[in-house]
């Protein structure tokens, strides 16, 4: 999924990296930084797709209000990716349509 | 520590939120004896504005602007105060009788309750709903959120970007921008055309504590000597793209024009997070002149609800140096009322942030004003996304309403508009407002969703750990 990035590291800032998993592909982010900036870091340009018509979304408003950054996290669905920070070796995965219950 | 059986805590102050207001409140406090708890949904305190001001991934974080900087000071004293802290918290309930219930992230993770004896709740503002056609598209978010990407993760925009709206912020970022050497490809500004005239009656009020008008002006300056392109007179906006945004379409004194970019950073300024005032039932006024609803709070802070208390921005918009001279006087009040302080010395105390929060206030009428949003960016056209959650159309919501929808709960059960997981954090304002037009109605007359608690989804183990049973009711019947 990873593509080109919208947005690339201010000039003169050297932050470790880490490596974090994208839909099961390995990416190098920034140390410390949120999933949700890590995700637009590393080029994703849709985060998940909408359960009531599957359309793309990303991240929006960056501090935990709109929800559009959902994903899931190590196992754990429907995380706002604004608020957490990424750790090595994170698995995160994009959320696509509605949950099926079976 | 937390455990995973219930366990509630006693605490004399309570504060949600650890940005300006949030920390001078619990300064206070702490000052005067209290024991006071600071719990915050971020990493980090700073809230919004000072993100990561402490620890900056920023190699110069001085091309912020001094106003940021000012922030590291308040955050160095507020960790240095010992008072305790809880990050990665989150507050989801809030009772009248100020029993808190909350969970909490990392390391320390967990959920559960604490009986306050006082609440200061300083959860500040975020930016308003912006419903243009297509801002719910990959590649547009908030100018606010570009802003977060650049203190905390110092991200920049790779190409030369769009900014859309008006207000502060979005001035305050161009110049950010321009400051780190990255081109802004356009500002399209929705300022109203007659929002000069219509500020220029608060002007003189404005002008009695000149200094934000003095630095609105440097960046406005600024702005234009770096030669971007700035739009005015911007009166309809539109965002095209498949899967992702490919261009912006402008309409704007007689002419229109499209331009090419996969990024746009919307912004038509901030209104308080009101979702737990709301849940507690407090009193909520509507304000003609910030076009949003502000609990009912005296003097000092306090809302509706005794003992429960809003500083900052929450309580409406006044900015950062106001949010923490709320804060401070705020935390002495509730010091007062707690007996550790007699009203006499209070006063003294805070006289100084009273006078601070008056010279900040001062220039709200006239920025209000000037940069009211627009009535078509406050009641989009029909097939605009209000509802980014249950993606619900504009039209759709004139539709109910001529079907008899009075208010946005009517809306709501009819078509889950303000259902989904934001809880109408991005569409309770605009549902309102389209509802005030099609019944030609005061907004404050249509009213606001009901908001309950939790105020963000939480699991069944949360809830089940962080319930206290009530020791005073009878056993539960065994069947």
């Amino acid at each position: 999924m990873p593509n080109d990035s919208l947005f690339k590291t201010v000039a003169g800032a050297s932050p470790q990296h880490i490596k974090v998993w994208i839909d099961g592909q390995c990416c190098q982010v920034s140390e410390g930084i949120s999933v949700a900036a890590a995700l637009l870091q590393a080029g994703v340009r849709a985060c998940r797709t909408t359960p009531v018509s599957a359309q793309p979304r990303a991240p929006f408003c960056m501090m935990g209000q709109c929800f559009d950054c959902l994903v899931e996290i190590d196992g754990q669905s429907n995380q706002q990716a604004c608020m957490q920070r990424v750790r090595e070796g994170m698995q995160i995965h994009a959320m696509d349509g509605a949950r099926s219950l079976c | 520590m937390l455990s995973a059986a219930p366990d509630t805590r006693q605490v004399d102050v309570l504060v949600i939120g650890a940005g300006p207001a949030g920390m001078a409140a619990a300064l206070s406090a702490h000052q005067a004896g209290l024991q006071v708890l600071v719990l915050d949904e971020n990493a980090r305190p700073g809230g919004q504005i000072y993100r990561d001001v402490a620890q900056s991934p920023l190699p110069a974080p001085a091309l912020l602007g001094p106003d940021y900087l000012h922030g590291r000071t308040l955050v160095v004293q507020f960790q240095a105060s010992g008072i305790a802290c809880w990050d990665q918290t989150l507050v989801w309930q809030i009772t009248p009788d100020r029993q808190v219930s909350f969970t909490r992230k990392g390391a320390l993770a967990g959920s559960g309750q604490i009986q306050a004896r006082r609440i200061i709740i300083a959860n500040g503002a975020y930016e308003r709903p912006f419903p243009v056609p297509g801002w719910q598209l990959p590649g547009v978010m908030g100018v606010g959120a570009a802003q977060i990407l650049l203190k905390s993760a110092a991200l920049l925009p790779r190409e030369p970007v769009v900014l859309a709206g008006c207000g502060p912020l979005l001035y305050l970022f161009a110049w950010q921008l321009i400051q780190f050497g990255q081109p802004v490809k356009a500002i399209l500004d929705t300022t109203p055309a007659d929002g000069l005239r219509q500020a220029l009656r608060y002007l003189p009020a404005a002008l009695r504590s000149p200094s934000p008008l003095l630095k609105g002006l440097r960046l406005l300056w600024a702005i234009r000597r770096s030669g971007t392109r700035h739009i005015k007179g911007v009166t309809a906006l539109e965002l095209l793209g498949q899967q992702q945004l490919e261009a912006v379409r402008y309409q704007a004194v007689g002419r229109s024009a499209t331009l090419a970019t996969s990024l746009v950073l919307l912004h038509q300024g901030v209104v308080p997070n009101v979702q737990l005032t709301r849940s507690l039932g407090c009193e909520h006024v509507w304000s003609e002149a910030q076009l949003c609803w502000h609990p009912r709070l005296d003097g000092w802070g306090e809302t509706s609800r005794p003992g429960i208390f809003v500083a900052g921005d929450g309580g409406g918009i006044a900015g950062a140096l106001a949010a923490q001279a709320a804060g401070a006087l705020t935390g002495w009040q509730v010091a007062q009322q707690l007996g550790v302080m007699d009203a006499p010395r209070r006063d003294a105390l805070a006289a100084q942030a009273h006078k601070e929060r008056k010279r900040q206030r001062a220039v709200r009428p006239f920025l209000d004003a000037l940069y009211r949003p627009g009535d078509r960016f406050r009641r989009p056209p029909d097939h605009a996304m209000v509802c980014r959650c249950e993606e619900v159309s504009a039209g759709e919501v004139r539709q109910m309403a001529q079907l008899g929808c009075a208010g946005p709960n009517q809306t709501k059960t009819f078509s889950r508009c303000g259902m989904g997981p934001c809880q109408g954090r991005f569409c309770g304002l605009t549902v309102a407002e389209l509802l005030a037009q099609q019944h030609q109605q005061p907004v404050a007359d249509i009213g606001y969703y009901r908001i309950r608690a939790p105020i963000k989804p939480v699991t069944i183990g949360d809830l089940a750990v962080s319930y206290v049973p009530d020791p005073n009711l009878p056993p539960p019947q065994e069947y």
